[in-house]
């Protein structure tokens, strides 16, 4: 799906999202809600790239949310492609990630398919056997009550 | 009868007050909470050095989505 598209799905389902921005991992904006949605984008990969060095561990982080007193900040990020939106203050948490993450998926272009295996030659048809038609069984009618 | 009526009346008051003011706390709360792929999670509250650095940024991009 376009991204367009899924943005103006995403905001059209989820009323607590106020704007949304899609870009990749390179900075290019894929979507967006804003009319500056370069700057946008820029801004929440400063964010996640100042989230990134918070990290204890060795394992990526996938998303966050960080909560101000005027409103709050969402990025979920799928691979190369990130998604950034804010939300009024108090926002419903598990919702909004879940709405960002269908329209990260919807986003993503499909999986390329597997080349196909040299086809086989195909066996020939074995003649086919017809059914012996059944003899119509002889209609019987029966007989009007003499009563 | 009319003394027990108000006692509730004023029990409820009291009831939708407190529970107001708890969640007027709770949404007012200033975290960063920060999910890694691995299922671990790190929330950084208000005042930590972490949440600091993040607070800025994000009061930034709420300002910037409501100016554009």
């Amino acid at each position: 799906m376009d991204a367009q598209q899924a943005l103006a799905d995403l905001t059209e389902i989820s009323s607590q999202i106020e704007a949304a921005v899609v870009f990749d991992d390179k900075g290019t904006v894929v979507g967006s809600t804003l009319t500056d949605g370069e700057r946008f984008a820029q801004s929440a990969a400063d964010l996640l790239a100042a989230a990134e060095g918070l990290k204890t561990g060795d394992s990526p982080l996938t998303q966050l949310e960080i909560a101000t007193g005027e409103g709050s900040v969402f990025v979920v990020r799928d691979g190369k492609t990130t998604i950034a939106a804010t939300t009024a203050p108090a926002p419903t948490v598990g919702l909004v990630f879940y709405d960002l993450k269908s329209a990260l998926r919807s986003v993503k272009p499909a999986p390329k398919p597997r080349p196909k295996p040299a086809a086989k030659p195909k066996p020939k048809p074995a003649p086919k056997k017809t059914a012996a038609k059944k003899p119509a069984a002889p209609r019987t009618r029966k007989k009007p009550d003499a009563s | 009868m009319r003394r027990s009526g108000s006692l509730i009346f004023g029990l409820l008051i009291g009831l939708f007050l407190g529970v107001a003011f708890i969640r007027r706390r709770t949404a007012s709360a200033e975290r960063a909470d920060l999910y890694f792929e691995d299922g671990s999670m790190l929330s950084l509250s208000n005042g930590s050095p972490g949440a600091e650095r993040l607070l800025p940024l994000a009061r930034q991009i709420i300002g910037q989505s409501r100016t554009a």
